[in-house]
């Protein structure tokens, strides 16, 4: 797959201060690439630095040494090239679902009409199409979610960053969301990097899935790409296969 | 998403309840005081206060003004006194919650006067401001301006960090993080403040009126001391204590009113 690069991340490393004078280092030595229009997971369990690799990617966090470049530019603060997902959803309370999806456009001070249509357009394409008016405490944490995903396409974003977008769903829902995300990524083709921790969610939706190690500091484990005709099913053969030898190579670790 | 509206019956004794506590407090005052339990020089009966209330709408004696010049006086000087307090608390505390500079300039002199009892002030306030209605505005705005300045800070310091990191993402700046997300998400805080406030400054307008004055309800309490009348007493206490509580719950509503969007 010849494709364009898009994300180019270099020798990452990054070291918390916690408590004052405790060094924790989070990430060492992370190289990668994304190309263009590629859904990439970082696959890796709980407190493996994923979360901050993203952090870094979205300019939320500078990296103590190496670089990230999006287009070829330096990444050195956050900005709205990059729409961000956020597991804890992150809509304004006080804000209907309709001014949650136009934020952004609103932040750019993009005209009202322009803003309307283009707010409207992906509130429809996430399925909220009457809820235009609700706000979020009137949502389940489904719809909510949806109202993230949809808040950040509207900014017309160069790369999505997914931060365990799914993580505080329920089973069902979670499933039905994955399946959402799919069918979104299909009709609006994104470069999508998705971080999780749920092996199933990694399979069904990654064209490729980065395994970290399950301890501090995250590094690279591996990487394995997934060359599957979507829509994909859970149940699917040579995805179990993948599965299991992912689940062994985890356990390696663990 | 409508749903089916029921009324959910409440057992009738804790309907009850709040009206005959209220009802056997006055009973057992009047009874108290009416068969000599307690001197009447001691404690006016409720019907006392009541009779006394009367005659003081239209009778300015012995005190010198007649009811409603005093609660006019009192509602005046407190509202001043609020209104100023909220216009430059709040103003202040959201910038002491988001801006540092502000936060660096102010605290440590607002945590130096906040200790100072408002009645502290009195003596000063007669040297700067006379013996008028700028004094006590004055004593009543030191009292109010402490709670908004405390709960609007707070409540831009309670702003979820991650909404801020997202905000940051979707390329707002400072002045637009603060002004679309910070006062928003303070605004319960604030509302609280309104309330706190509110209480801070009518009870100490009490306070305010120990300063020379010819009307309002502190006065008349004090008044009522100095003449040795103890209904006049008790009926000033009385009207503080209600529209003390009018006040505070129409606030209440208007809270709930705004609100109603923003809490969960």
């Amino acid at each position: 797959m010849a494709h364009k690069l898009k994300l180019h991340c270099d020798n990452v490393s990054k070291t918390f201060i916690q408590k004052g004078n405790q060094e924790v280092p989070v990430i060492r030595d992370v190289t990668l690439d994304v190309y263009e229009n590629e859904f990439l997971v970082i696959l890796g369990p709980g407190q493996c630095g994923k979360s901050t690799l993203l952090k870094i990617f979205a300019g939320l966090e500078t990296p103590d040494t190496g670089y990230v470049t999006l287009d070829g530019q330096p990444i050195v603060g956050p900005g709205p090239d990059r729409g961000i997902v956020f597991q804890g959803y992150m809509l304004f309370a006080w804000k209907t679902v309709r001014d949650n999806v136009e934020l952004g456009l609103k932040l750019r001070n993009i005209p009202k009409s322009e803003r309307r249509d283009i707010g409207q357009h992906y509130i429809d394409m996430v399925g909220l199409t009457g809820f235009e008016n609700h706000y979020p405490h009137q949502l389940s944490g489904g719809m909510k979610q949806r109202v993230g995903i949809a808040r950040a396409y509207a900014n017309s974003p160069n790369i999505m960053l997914l931060d365990e977008p799914f993580g505080q769903l329920d089973a069902q829902t979670r499933m039905f969301m994955q399946k959402e995300t799919a069918r979104i990524w299909e009709q609006e083709r994104r470069t999508v990097i998705f971080v999780t921790n749920n092996i199933d969610e990694a399979l069904y939706l990654g064209d490729r899935i980065i395994l970290m190690e399950g301890k501090l500091p995250g590094t690279i484990k591996t990487s394995y790409d997934i060359d599957l005709p979507r829509p994909r099913e859970h149940t699917n053969i040579d995805l179990l296969k993948l599965r299991a030898t992912i689940t062994d190579n985890t356990e390696l670790v663990l | 998403m409508a749903y089916k509206e029921v009324t959910v019956k409440q057992p009738l004794l804790l309907t009850v309840l709040p009206y005959v506590s209220i009802a056997a407090f006055f009973i057992v005052w009047e009874f108290a005081v009416s068969s000599g339990v307690i001197p009447n020089e001691l404690l006016a009966s409720p019907s006392q206060v009541v009779s006394t209330f009367i005659d003081k709408l239209s009778n300015p004696n012995p005190d010198g003004a007649v009811m409603a010049t005093h609660a006019w006086t009192s509602v005046q000087e407190a509202f001043i006194g609020y209104l100023l307090a909220l216009l430059v608390g709040i103003p202040l505390g959201l910038a002491m919650g988001w801006f540092n500079v502000v936060e660096g300039l102010f605290r440590p002199i607002f945590e130096l006067i906040r200790p100072i009892p408002p009645i502290a002030w009195i003596p000063l306030t007669v040297f700067w401001f006379g013996i008028g209605l700028a004094g006590k505005v004055f004593i009543i705005w030191i009292a109010g301006i402490v709670p908004c300045v405390i709960n609007a800070y707070v409540g831009v310091r309670m702003t979820n960090p991650t909404l801020i990191q997202m905000a940051r993402t979707y390329g707002a700046n400072d002045w637009q993080i603060f002004t679309q997300l910070c006062i928003p998400s303070s605004l319960p805080m604030v509302f609280g403040a309104l309330q706190l406030a509110l209480a801070y400054c009518w009870t100490n307008l009490v306070a305010a009126e120990l300063l020379a004055a010819d009307s309002g309800l502190g006065f008349l309490i004090t008044m009522g001391g100095r003449l040795g009348r103890p209904d006049i007493i008790v009926l000033g206490m009385i009207c503080v204590g209600i529209s003390g509580a009018i006040i505070g719950f129409i606030i209440d509503r208007v809270e709930k009113k705004l609100l109603a969007g923003i809490r969960r």
